[in-house]
Protein backbone atom coordinates (compact mmCIF):
# COMPACT_ATOMS: atom_id res chain seq x y z
CA UNK A 1 0.00 0.00 0.00
CA UNK A 2 1.27 3.16 -0.82
CA UNK A 3 1.59 6.30 1.85
CA UNK A 4 -0.64 8.27 -0.47
CA UNK A 5 -3.79 5.80 -0.30
CA UNK A 6 -2.53 4.64 4.00
CA UNK A 7 -3.04 8.82 4.26
CA UNK A 8 -6.62 8.37 3.29
CA UNK A 9 -7.24 5.55 5.08
CA UNK A 10 -6.00 6.81 8.50
CA UNK A 11 -8.16 10.03 7.94
CA UNK A 12 -11.33 7.82 7.38
CA UNK A 13 -10.49 5.30 10.19
CA UNK A 14 -10.13 8.49 12.36
CA UNK A 15 -13.27 9.94 11.12
CA UNK A 16 -15.16 6.62 12.27
CA UNK A 17 -13.44 6.95 15.73
CA UNK A 18 -15.35 10.65 15.80
CA UNK A 19 -18.44 9.35 15.10
CA UNK A 20 -18.41 6.44 17.71
CA UNK A 21 -16.41 8.50 20.61
CA UNK A 22 -16.95 12.53 19.92
CA UNK A 23 -20.00 14.14 22.35
CA UNK A 24 -23.35 13.86 20.18
CA UNK A 25 -23.01 17.58 19.07
CA UNK A 26 -19.55 17.17 18.06
CA UNK A 27 -20.74 13.68 16.40
CA UNK A 28 -23.57 15.35 14.61
CA UNK A 29 -21.01 18.36 13.18
CA UNK A 30 -18.25 15.96 12.10
CA UNK A 31 -21.60 13.81 10.14
CA UNK A 32 -22.23 17.87 8.61
CA UNK A 33 -18.79 18.44 7.95
CA UNK A 34 -18.29 15.31 5.73
CA UNK A 35 -21.22 15.59 3.64
CA UNK A 36 -20.21 19.18 2.66
CA UNK A 37 -16.78 17.82 2.30
CA UNK A 38 -18.06 15.71 -0.43
CA UNK A 39 -19.98 18.55 -1.85
CA UNK A 40 -16.26 20.25 -1.63
CA UNK A 41 -14.31 17.60 -3.20
CA UNK A 42 -17.15 17.70 -6.01
CA UNK A 43 -16.31 21.59 -6.36
CA UNK A 44 -12.21 20.52 -6.55
CA UNK A 45 -12.42 18.06 -9.13
CA UNK A 46 -13.85 21.05 -11.17
CA UNK A 47 -11.78 23.81 -9.92
CA UNK A 48 -8.76 22.55 -8.22
CA UNK A 49 -7.91 20.32 -10.67
CA UNK A 50 -9.27 21.59 -13.81
CA UNK A 51 -9.35 25.16 -13.27
CA UNK A 52 -12.74 25.55 -13.71
CA UNK A 53 -13.87 28.44 -10.96
CA UNK A 54 -17.78 27.87 -11.25
CA UNK A 55 -19.78 30.15 -9.02
CA UNK A 56 -23.03 28.12 -9.46
CA UNK A 57 -22.47 24.94 -7.34
CA UNK A 58 -25.22 25.67 -5.14
CA UNK A 59 -27.67 24.92 -8.08
CA UNK A 60 -26.65 21.30 -8.10
CA UNK A 61 -26.54 20.58 -4.56
CA UNK A 62 -29.75 22.29 -4.23
CA UNK A 63 -31.08 19.70 -7.11
CA UNK A 64 -29.74 16.67 -5.32
CA UNK A 65 -31.54 17.93 -2.27
CA UNK A 66 -34.89 18.51 -3.69
CA UNK A 67 -34.97 15.97 -6.27
CA UNK A 68 -34.63 13.56 -3.11
CA UNK A 69 -36.92 16.08 -0.85
CA UNK A 70 -39.72 16.11 -3.59
CA UNK A 71 -39.45 12.68 -4.42
CA UNK A 72 -40.00 11.48 -0.98
CA UNK A 73 -43.19 13.53 -0.39
CA UNK A 74 -44.59 14.32 -3.88
CA UNK A 75 -43.73 11.08 -5.35
CA UNK A 76 -43.67 9.01 -2.12
CA UNK A 77 -40.43 7.39 -3.08
CA UNK A 78 -38.28 5.08 -0.39
CA UNK A 79 -35.02 6.85 1.04
CA UNK A 80 -32.94 4.76 -1.02
CA UNK A 81 -34.12 5.86 -4.31
CA UNK A 82 -34.71 8.74 -3.35
CA UNK A 83 -30.78 9.33 -2.70
CA UNK A 84 -29.73 8.17 -5.54
CA UNK A 85 -31.51 10.29 -6.98
CA UNK A 86 -29.54 13.21 -6.05
CA UNK A 87 -26.48 12.17 -7.83
CA UNK A 88 -28.29 11.80 -11.20
CA UNK A 89 -30.01 15.21 -10.39
CA UNK A 90 -26.93 17.10 -9.84
CA UNK A 91 -25.01 15.08 -12.41
CA UNK A 92 -27.91 16.22 -15.46
CA UNK A 93 -28.32 19.33 -13.84
CA UNK A 94 -24.00 20.29 -14.34
CA UNK A 95 -24.22 18.73 -17.57
CA UNK A 96 -26.78 21.07 -19.24
CA UNK A 97 -25.02 23.80 -17.26
CA UNK A 98 -21.87 23.00 -18.61
CA UNK A 99 -22.60 22.71 -22.15
CA UNK A 100 -23.96 26.41 -22.18
CA UNK A 101 -21.14 27.85 -19.59
CA UNK A 102 -18.10 25.89 -20.95
CA UNK A 103 -18.39 27.41 -23.94
CA UNK A 104 -17.07 30.68 -22.20
CA UNK A 105 -14.26 31.04 -20.12
CA UNK A 106 -12.31 32.30 -17.22
CA UNK A 107 -14.85 35.63 -15.97
CA UNK A 108 -16.82 34.91 -18.25
CA UNK A 109 -17.34 31.28 -16.75
CA UNK A 110 -17.67 32.76 -13.35
CA UNK A 111 -20.71 35.24 -14.87
CA UNK A 112 -22.70 32.46 -16.65
CA UNK A 113 -22.19 29.95 -13.84
CA UNK A 114 -23.59 32.77 -11.43
CA UNK A 115 -26.52 33.79 -13.15
CA UNK A 116 -27.61 30.58 -14.09
CA UNK A 117 -27.44 29.59 -9.99
CA UNK A 118 -29.36 32.54 -9.83
CA UNK A 119 -31.93 31.22 -12.29
CA UNK A 120 -32.10 27.98 -9.98
CA UNK A 121 -32.92 30.06 -6.73
CA UNK A 122 -35.46 31.81 -8.43
CA UNK A 123 -37.28 29.14 -9.60
CA UNK A 124 -37.16 27.40 -6.51
CA UNK A 125 -38.91 30.96 -5.31
CA UNK A 126 -41.42 30.82 -8.61
CA UNK A 127 -42.44 27.51 -7.22
CA UNK A 128 -43.28 28.36 -3.56
CA UNK A 129 -46.36 26.41 -3.40
CA UNK A 130 -44.25 22.92 -4.05
CA UNK A 131 -40.74 24.05 -2.76
CA UNK A 132 -42.06 25.78 0.04
CA UNK A 133 -39.45 28.86 -0.81
CA UNK A 134 -37.29 30.24 1.91
CA UNK A 135 -38.96 28.38 4.31
CA UNK A 136 -38.69 24.75 3.16
CA UNK A 137 -39.70 22.06 4.39
CA UNK A 138 -38.67 19.35 6.78
CA UNK A 139 -38.54 15.42 5.76
CA UNK A 140 -40.32 13.48 8.93
CA UNK A 141 -38.43 11.02 10.87
CA UNK A 142 -40.34 8.23 9.59
CA UNK A 143 -39.41 9.04 6.26
CA UNK A 144 -35.55 8.79 6.26
CA UNK A 145 -35.36 5.07 6.44
CA UNK A 146 -33.75 2.81 4.50
CA UNK A 147 -35.38 -0.40 5.48
CA UNK A 148 -34.56 -1.02 9.55
CA UNK A 149 -31.75 1.77 9.09
CA UNK A 150 -33.00 5.41 10.41
CA UNK A 151 -31.20 7.92 9.02
CA UNK A 152 -32.24 10.46 11.72
CA UNK A 153 -30.90 8.25 14.29
CA UNK A 154 -27.34 10.33 15.03
CA UNK A 155 -24.91 6.89 15.28
CA UNK A 156 -26.29 5.85 11.70
CA UNK A 157 -26.47 9.75 10.36
CA UNK A 158 -22.75 9.57 11.22
CA UNK A 159 -22.14 6.14 9.49
CA UNK A 160 -23.97 7.01 6.77
CA UNK A 161 -22.18 10.41 6.23
CA UNK A 162 -18.62 8.39 6.50
CA UNK A 163 -19.70 6.16 4.35
CA UNK A 164 -20.71 8.39 1.66
CA UNK A 165 -17.82 10.52 2.54
CA UNK A 166 -15.49 7.65 2.20
CA UNK A 167 -16.78 6.76 -0.94
CA UNK A 168 -16.39 10.41 -2.62
CA UNK A 169 -13.26 10.54 -1.22
CA UNK A 170 -11.77 6.90 -2.39
CA UNK A 171 -13.65 7.68 -5.55
CA UNK A 172 -11.66 11.15 -5.91
CA UNK A 173 -8.23 9.70 -5.16
CA UNK A 174 -8.80 7.25 -7.81
CA UNK A 175 -10.21 9.73 -10.46
CA UNK A 176 -6.86 12.14 -9.67
CA UNK A 177 -4.56 9.52 -10.32
CA UNK A 178 -6.10 7.79 -13.10
CA UNK A 179 -4.93 9.25 -16.96
CA UNK A 180 -8.24 11.10 -16.56
CA UNK A 181 -7.06 12.99 -13.71
CA UNK A 182 -3.81 14.08 -15.44
CA UNK A 183 -5.60 15.28 -18.38
CA UNK A 184 -7.88 17.40 -15.99
CA UNK A 185 -4.37 18.96 -14.60
CA UNK A 186 -3.12 19.32 -17.95
CA UNK A 187 -6.59 21.67 -18.91
CA UNK A 188 -6.14 23.36 -15.93
CA UNK A 189 -2.27 24.16 -16.58
CA UNK A 190 -2.79 24.95 -20.83
CA UNK A 191 -5.66 24.28 -22.44
CA UNK A 192 -4.17 25.25 -25.49
CA UNK A 193 -1.42 22.91 -24.85
CA UNK A 194 -3.77 20.08 -24.53
CA UNK A 195 -5.67 20.39 -27.40
CA UNK A 196 -1.84 20.47 -29.58
CA UNK A 197 -1.32 17.48 -28.32
CA UNK A 198 -5.15 15.87 -29.16
CA UNK A 199 -7.59 16.27 -26.31
CA UNK A 200 -10.88 18.18 -26.84
CA UNK A 201 -10.88 20.56 -23.68
CA UNK A 202 -14.78 21.31 -24.22
CA UNK A 203 -15.33 17.39 -23.68
CA UNK A 204 -12.83 17.04 -20.84
CA UNK A 205 -14.52 19.99 -19.21
CA UNK A 206 -17.77 18.78 -19.26
CA UNK A 207 -17.18 15.38 -17.94
CA UNK A 208 -15.63 17.03 -15.27
CA UNK A 209 -18.67 19.46 -14.57
CA UNK A 210 -20.92 16.02 -14.67
CA UNK A 211 -18.76 14.31 -11.82
CA UNK A 212 -18.80 17.44 -9.92
CA UNK A 213 -22.38 18.22 -10.31
CA UNK A 214 -22.68 14.60 -9.26
CA UNK A 215 -20.68 14.78 -6.02
CA UNK A 216 -22.78 18.03 -5.48
CA UNK A 217 -26.66 16.37 -5.90
CA UNK A 218 -25.11 13.51 -3.61
CA UNK A 219 -24.40 15.45 -0.68
CA UNK A 220 -27.58 17.38 -1.41
CA UNK A 221 -29.20 14.54 -1.39
CA UNK A 222 -27.86 13.21 1.90
CA UNK A 223 -28.27 16.44 3.56
CA UNK A 224 -31.75 16.46 3.26
CA UNK A 225 -31.97 12.91 4.56
CA UNK A 226 -30.06 13.16 6.97
CA UNK A 227 -30.62 16.34 8.27
CA UNK A 228 -34.18 16.45 7.33
CA UNK A 229 -34.54 20.22 6.00
CA UNK A 230 -34.78 21.11 2.19
CA UNK A 231 -34.69 24.65 1.74
CA UNK A 232 -33.98 27.31 -1.20
CA UNK A 233 -31.16 28.84 1.31
CA UNK A 234 -28.95 25.53 -0.36
CA UNK A 235 -29.53 27.08 -3.74
CA UNK A 236 -28.54 30.96 -2.93
CA UNK A 237 -25.36 32.17 -4.51
CA UNK A 238 -23.93 32.16 -1.05
CA UNK A 239 -23.99 28.55 -1.21
CA UNK A 240 -21.88 28.30 -4.29
CA UNK A 241 -19.02 30.74 -2.20
CA UNK A 242 -18.92 28.17 0.67
CA UNK A 243 -17.26 25.70 -1.42
CA UNK A 244 -14.75 27.91 -3.10
CA UNK A 245 -13.51 28.72 -0.13
CA UNK A 246 -13.33 25.42 2.02
CA UNK A 247 -11.21 24.12 -1.04
CA UNK A 248 -9.28 27.57 -0.78
CA UNK A 249 -8.86 27.25 2.69
CA UNK A 250 -8.06 23.65 2.87
CA UNK A 251 -5.95 23.52 -0.36
CA UNK A 252 -7.43 23.23 -4.08
CA UNK A 253 -6.29 20.45 -6.15
CA UNK A 254 -5.26 18.31 -2.81
CA UNK A 255 -7.40 15.20 -2.58
CA UNK A 256 -7.97 16.04 1.63
CA UNK A 257 -7.94 19.59 1.25
CA UNK A 258 -11.87 19.36 1.05
CA UNK A 259 -12.27 17.83 4.68
CA UNK A 260 -9.97 20.07 6.13
CA UNK A 261 -11.31 23.21 4.58
CA UNK A 262 -14.71 22.15 5.34
CA UNK A 263 -14.38 21.12 8.54
CA UNK A 264 -12.19 24.25 10.32
CA UNK A 265 -14.25 26.75 8.10
CA UNK A 266 -17.64 25.18 10.26
CA UNK A 267 -15.69 25.02 13.46
CA UNK A 268 -14.16 28.84 12.83
CA UNK A 269 -18.07 29.96 12.51
CA UNK A 270 -19.74 28.11 14.92
CA UNK A 271 -16.41 29.62 17.33
CA UNK A 272 -16.69 32.88 16.20
CA UNK A 273 -20.41 33.25 16.40
CA UNK A 274 -20.74 32.09 20.13
CA UNK A 275 -18.79 35.49 20.50
CA UNK A 276 -19.86 38.08 17.99
CA UNK A 277 -22.73 38.21 15.53
CA UNK A 278 -20.21 39.72 13.16
CA UNK A 279 -18.45 36.33 12.98
CA UNK A 280 -18.65 36.32 9.09
CA UNK A 281 -15.94 39.23 10.08
CA UNK A 282 -13.83 36.81 11.32
CA UNK A 283 -14.04 34.49 8.70
CA UNK A 284 -13.41 37.07 6.32
CA UNK A 285 -10.45 37.83 8.59
CA UNK A 286 -8.59 34.49 8.54
CA UNK A 287 -9.51 33.94 4.82
CA UNK A 288 -7.37 37.07 4.20
CA UNK A 289 -4.39 35.64 6.43
CA UNK A 290 -4.63 32.41 4.57
CA UNK A 291 -4.00 34.05 1.23
CA UNK A 292 -1.61 36.13 2.25
CA UNK A 293 0.33 33.39 3.92
CA UNK A 294 -0.54 29.84 2.31
CA UNK A 295 -2.25 31.02 -0.94
CA UNK A 296 -2.44 27.43 -2.01
CA UNK A 297 -4.35 26.46 1.32
CA UNK A 298 -3.10 24.23 3.89
CA UNK A 299 -1.91 21.12 2.22
CA UNK A 300 -1.04 23.31 -1.14
CA UNK A 301 1.49 24.89 1.51
CA UNK A 302 2.39 21.60 3.10
CA UNK A 303 3.06 19.71 -0.26
CA UNK A 304 5.09 22.61 -1.83
CA UNK A 305 6.93 22.40 1.32
CA UNK A 306 8.00 18.66 1.60
CA UNK A 307 5.18 16.51 1.21
CA UNK A 308 5.85 16.52 -2.61
CA UNK A 309 3.49 12.92 -3.09
CA UNK A 310 0.29 14.37 -1.17
CA UNK A 311 -2.20 13.43 -4.09
CA UNK B 1 4.54 15.58 -47.61
CA UNK B 2 3.00 18.52 -45.50
CA UNK B 3 1.62 21.06 -47.96
CA UNK B 4 0.74 24.67 -47.46
CA UNK B 5 -0.95 26.42 -50.52
CA UNK B 6 -1.87 29.97 -50.43
CA UNK B 7 -2.54 30.68 -46.80
CA UNK B 8 -4.03 33.52 -45.37
CA UNK B 9 -5.34 34.56 -42.01
CA UNK B 10 -4.93 35.57 -38.83
CA UNK B 11 -6.05 36.89 -35.56
CA UNK B 12 -9.19 38.58 -35.96
CA UNK B 13 -9.15 41.57 -38.12
CA UNK B 14 -5.19 41.56 -38.37
CA UNK B 15 -3.67 39.51 -41.15
CA UNK B 16 -0.66 37.78 -40.66
CA UNK B 17 -0.29 35.39 -43.20
CA UNK B 18 -0.77 36.36 -46.58
CA UNK B 19 -0.80 33.58 -49.31
CA UNK B 20 1.90 31.59 -47.50
CA UNK B 21 3.06 28.45 -49.40
CA UNK B 22 5.64 25.42 -48.53
CA UNK B 23 6.04 22.09 -49.06
CA UNK B 24 7.84 19.86 -46.13
CA UNK B 25 9.28 16.86 -48.05
CA UNK B 26 8.96 13.41 -45.59
CA UNK B 27 11.96 12.67 -43.81
CA UNK B 28 13.95 16.14 -44.33
CA UNK B 29 14.32 19.22 -42.73
CA UNK B 30 13.50 22.27 -43.27
CA UNK B 31 14.27 25.38 -41.72
CA UNK B 32 12.43 29.04 -41.47
CA UNK B 33 13.93 32.40 -41.03
CA UNK B 34 12.53 35.61 -41.02
CA UNK B 35 12.73 38.58 -39.08
CA UNK B 36 10.33 39.14 -35.62
CA UNK B 37 6.56 39.23 -37.48
CA UNK B 38 7.12 38.21 -40.61
CA UNK B 39 4.72 34.87 -39.75
CA UNK B 40 6.79 32.16 -38.88
CA UNK B 41 5.04 31.10 -35.27
CA UNK B 42 1.65 31.95 -37.18
CA UNK B 43 2.71 29.51 -39.84
CA UNK B 44 3.13 26.31 -37.45
CA UNK B 45 -0.05 27.38 -35.76
CA UNK B 46 -1.83 27.71 -38.90
CA UNK B 47 -0.49 23.90 -39.51
CA UNK B 48 -1.96 22.94 -35.87
CA UNK B 49 -5.67 24.89 -36.59
CA UNK B 50 -4.94 27.59 -34.31
CA UNK B 51 -5.14 30.57 -36.41
CA UNK B 52 -8.44 30.93 -38.40
CA UNK B 53 -7.45 30.91 -42.13
CA UNK B 54 -9.49 32.93 -44.86
CA UNK B 55 -7.93 31.40 -48.05
CA UNK B 56 -5.92 28.04 -48.94
CA UNK B 57 -5.28 24.79 -48.10
CA UNK B 58 -3.34 22.69 -46.28
CA UNK B 59 -2.63 19.13 -46.16
CA UNK B 60 -0.60 16.15 -45.23
CA UNK B 61 -0.45 13.41 -48.00
CA UNK B 62 -3.26 14.65 -48.94
CA UNK B 63 -5.38 14.79 -46.33
CA UNK B 64 -7.15 18.12 -45.56
CA UNK B 65 -5.78 19.29 -41.70
CA UNK B 66 -7.52 22.87 -42.59
CA UNK B 67 -10.91 21.82 -41.59
CA UNK B 68 -10.18 19.58 -39.16
CA UNK B 69 -11.18 20.79 -35.25
CA UNK B 70 -7.40 21.62 -33.86
CA UNK B 71 -7.84 18.52 -31.25
CA UNK B 72 -7.69 16.07 -34.34
CA UNK B 73 -4.68 17.58 -36.18
CA UNK B 74 -2.01 15.88 -33.85
CA UNK B 75 -4.12 12.67 -34.49
CA UNK B 76 -3.02 12.83 -38.09
CA UNK B 77 0.68 12.65 -36.94
CA UNK B 78 2.02 15.89 -36.27
CA UNK B 79 3.84 16.99 -33.30
CA UNK B 80 4.35 20.37 -32.06
CA UNK B 81 6.54 22.53 -29.80
CA UNK B 82 5.76 25.41 -29.51
CA UNK B 83 7.73 28.54 -28.25
CA UNK B 84 8.57 28.69 -24.44
CA UNK B 85 8.09 24.81 -24.20
CA UNK B 86 4.62 24.98 -22.44
CA UNK B 87 4.69 21.90 -20.26
CA UNK B 88 2.13 20.81 -17.42
CA UNK B 89 4.59 22.19 -14.35
CA UNK B 90 3.22 20.51 -11.39
CA UNK B 91 3.29 16.79 -13.42
CA UNK B 92 5.74 14.71 -13.30
CA UNK B 93 8.07 13.98 -16.31
CA UNK B 94 6.67 10.34 -16.91
CA UNK B 95 2.94 12.28 -16.95
CA UNK B 96 3.88 14.60 -18.95
CA UNK B 97 5.26 12.19 -21.76
CA UNK B 98 2.20 9.45 -20.54
CA UNK B 99 -0.28 12.30 -21.73
CA UNK B 100 1.48 12.63 -24.61
CA UNK B 101 1.22 8.83 -25.31
CA UNK B 102 -2.76 8.79 -24.84
CA UNK B 103 -3.88 10.53 -27.54
CA UNK B 104 -3.10 7.99 -30.13
CA UNK B 105 -2.70 4.81 -28.02
CA UNK B 106 0.75 4.44 -27.79
CA UNK B 107 2.50 2.41 -25.68
CA UNK B 108 5.25 1.38 -23.34
CA UNK B 109 7.24 1.34 -26.90
CA UNK B 110 6.87 4.73 -28.14
CA UNK B 111 7.78 5.94 -24.17
CA UNK B 112 11.08 3.95 -23.97
CA UNK B 113 12.16 5.50 -27.92
CA UNK B 114 11.84 8.96 -26.27
CA UNK B 115 13.85 7.33 -23.62
CA UNK B 116 16.49 6.40 -25.17
CA UNK B 117 16.70 9.49 -27.62
CA UNK B 118 16.72 11.40 -24.13
CA UNK B 119 18.26 9.56 -21.47
CA UNK B 120 18.66 12.31 -18.67
CA UNK B 121 14.67 12.10 -18.83
CA UNK B 122 14.73 8.80 -17.22
CA UNK B 123 16.56 10.10 -14.89
CA UNK B 124 14.05 12.51 -13.87
CA UNK B 125 11.01 10.55 -14.57
CA UNK B 126 9.52 10.96 -11.13
CA UNK B 127 10.60 14.89 -11.44
CA UNK B 128 8.19 17.63 -11.34
CA UNK B 129 8.36 18.89 -14.80
CA UNK B 130 8.59 23.11 -13.62
CA UNK B 131 12.14 21.63 -11.46
CA UNK B 132 13.50 20.46 -14.74
CA UNK B 133 16.66 22.91 -16.18
CA UNK B 134 16.04 25.02 -19.17
CA UNK B 135 17.31 22.85 -21.44
CA UNK B 136 15.50 18.88 -20.08
CA UNK B 137 12.31 21.41 -20.23
CA UNK B 138 12.94 21.41 -23.68
CA UNK B 139 13.84 17.77 -23.90
CA UNK B 140 10.51 17.01 -22.09
CA UNK B 141 8.83 19.69 -24.48
CA UNK B 142 10.62 17.40 -27.89
CA UNK B 143 9.63 14.24 -25.72
CA UNK B 144 6.22 14.71 -25.02
CA UNK B 145 5.75 15.43 -28.95
CA UNK B 146 7.23 12.40 -30.01
CA UNK B 147 5.05 10.74 -27.86
CA UNK B 148 2.44 11.03 -30.46
CA UNK B 149 4.97 9.12 -32.92
CA UNK B 150 4.76 12.07 -35.57
CA UNK B 151 5.47 11.72 -39.16
CA UNK B 152 6.34 15.19 -39.37
CA UNK B 153 7.40 17.53 -36.06
CA UNK B 154 7.08 21.25 -35.88
CA UNK B 155 9.92 22.73 -33.58
CA UNK B 156 9.75 26.60 -32.65
CA UNK B 157 12.71 28.02 -31.86
CA UNK B 158 13.83 25.01 -29.77
CA UNK B 159 17.29 26.42 -28.85
CA UNK B 160 16.27 29.64 -27.59
CA UNK B 161 17.96 30.80 -24.60
CA UNK B 162 19.73 26.82 -24.30
CA UNK B 163 23.44 26.69 -23.35
CA UNK B 164 25.25 25.61 -26.30
CA UNK B 165 25.70 21.84 -24.80
CA UNK B 166 21.98 21.74 -25.13
CA UNK B 167 21.83 23.41 -28.40
CA UNK B 168 24.27 20.26 -29.36
CA UNK B 169 22.19 17.92 -28.18
CA UNK B 170 18.69 19.34 -30.09
CA UNK B 171 20.76 19.19 -33.49
CA UNK B 172 21.75 16.09 -32.68
CA UNK B 173 17.59 14.98 -32.22
CA UNK B 174 17.08 16.64 -35.62
CA UNK B 175 19.47 14.74 -37.19
CA UNK B 176 18.82 11.42 -35.22
CA UNK B 177 14.59 12.04 -36.43
CA UNK B 178 15.50 12.33 -39.63
CA UNK B 179 17.12 9.32 -40.04
CA UNK B 180 14.47 7.73 -38.75
CA UNK B 181 12.10 9.34 -41.77
CA UNK B 182 10.55 11.98 -39.45
CA UNK B 183 10.14 15.45 -41.78
CA UNK B 184 11.19 18.58 -39.59
CA UNK B 185 9.94 22.47 -39.73
CA UNK B 186 12.14 24.24 -37.38
CA UNK B 187 11.60 27.47 -37.29
CA UNK B 188 15.52 28.72 -36.20
CA UNK B 189 16.82 32.43 -36.01
CA UNK B 190 20.71 31.12 -36.01
CA UNK B 191 22.48 30.96 -39.32
CA UNK B 192 24.84 28.00 -37.99
CA UNK B 193 22.15 25.80 -36.91
CA UNK B 194 20.16 26.13 -40.07
CA UNK B 195 23.16 25.73 -41.92
CA UNK B 196 24.19 22.06 -40.16
CA UNK B 197 20.49 20.86 -39.88
CA UNK B 198 18.64 21.81 -43.06
CA UNK B 199 17.90 20.78 -46.60
CA UNK B 200 15.97 23.37 -47.32
CA UNK B 201 15.49 26.84 -45.89
CA UNK B 202 12.44 28.82 -46.70
CA UNK B 203 12.95 32.58 -45.41
CA UNK B 204 9.36 34.22 -44.37
CA UNK B 205 8.70 37.87 -45.12
CA UNK B 206 5.28 39.89 -44.38
CA UNK B 207 3.17 36.66 -43.98
CA UNK B 208 4.62 34.67 -46.95
CA UNK B 209 7.21 32.45 -48.11
CA UNK B 210 9.89 34.87 -50.07
CA UNK B 211 12.89 32.52 -51.08
CA UNK B 212 13.05 28.98 -50.77
CA UNK B 213 17.06 27.69 -51.11
CA UNK B 214 18.26 23.84 -51.15
CA UNK B 215 21.30 23.63 -48.63
CA UNK B 216 23.93 23.00 -51.04
CA UNK B 217 23.18 26.33 -52.66
CA UNK B 218 23.36 28.28 -49.04
CA UNK B 219 26.37 29.59 -47.54
CA UNK B 220 26.63 31.18 -43.85
CA UNK B 221 27.67 34.90 -46.14
CA UNK B 222 24.34 33.66 -48.17
CA UNK B 223 22.81 37.71 -49.08
CA UNK B 224 19.53 35.83 -48.18
CA UNK B 225 20.46 36.15 -44.83
CA UNK B 226 21.00 39.52 -44.82
CA UNK B 227 18.22 40.40 -47.18
CA UNK B 228 15.53 38.39 -45.04
CA UNK B 229 16.87 37.87 -41.51
CA UNK B 230 19.28 41.31 -40.60
CA UNK B 231 22.55 39.17 -40.16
Amino acid sequence: MNRALALHLIVVAALAAGIFLLPVYHATNLARIMVLAVFAMGYNLAFGYTGLLSLGHAMFFAAGMYAAGLGITLGGWPAGLALLAGPLAGGALALAAGALALRTAGVSFMIVTLMLAQAGYLTILYYTPITRGEEGFVLAQGLRRIGAFDLSQDLNRGLFALGLFTAGLLLSLALVRARFGRIMVAMRENEERSRMLGYNPFTVKLAVMGISGAYAGAAGAAYALLFGSVGASFGAIAFSILPLLWVLLGGAGTTLGPLLGAGLMFYLTDIASSYTSAHQFVVGAALLVLVLFAPRGILGALRERGLKWLP
Amino acid sequence: MLKLEGVSGGYGAVQVLRGFSLEVPPGQVTCLMGRNGAGKTSALRAIMGQLRLSAGSITLNGQALHSLPAEEVPKTGIGYVPQGRRLFGPLSVQENLTIGLMTRRRGADQLERVLTLFPRLRERLTQRASTLSGGEQQMLAIGRALCLEPSVLLLDEPSEGLQPSMVALIRETVLRLKAEGVATLLVEQRAETVLALADQVAFVSAGAVAEVFARESLTKDHPAFGRWVGI
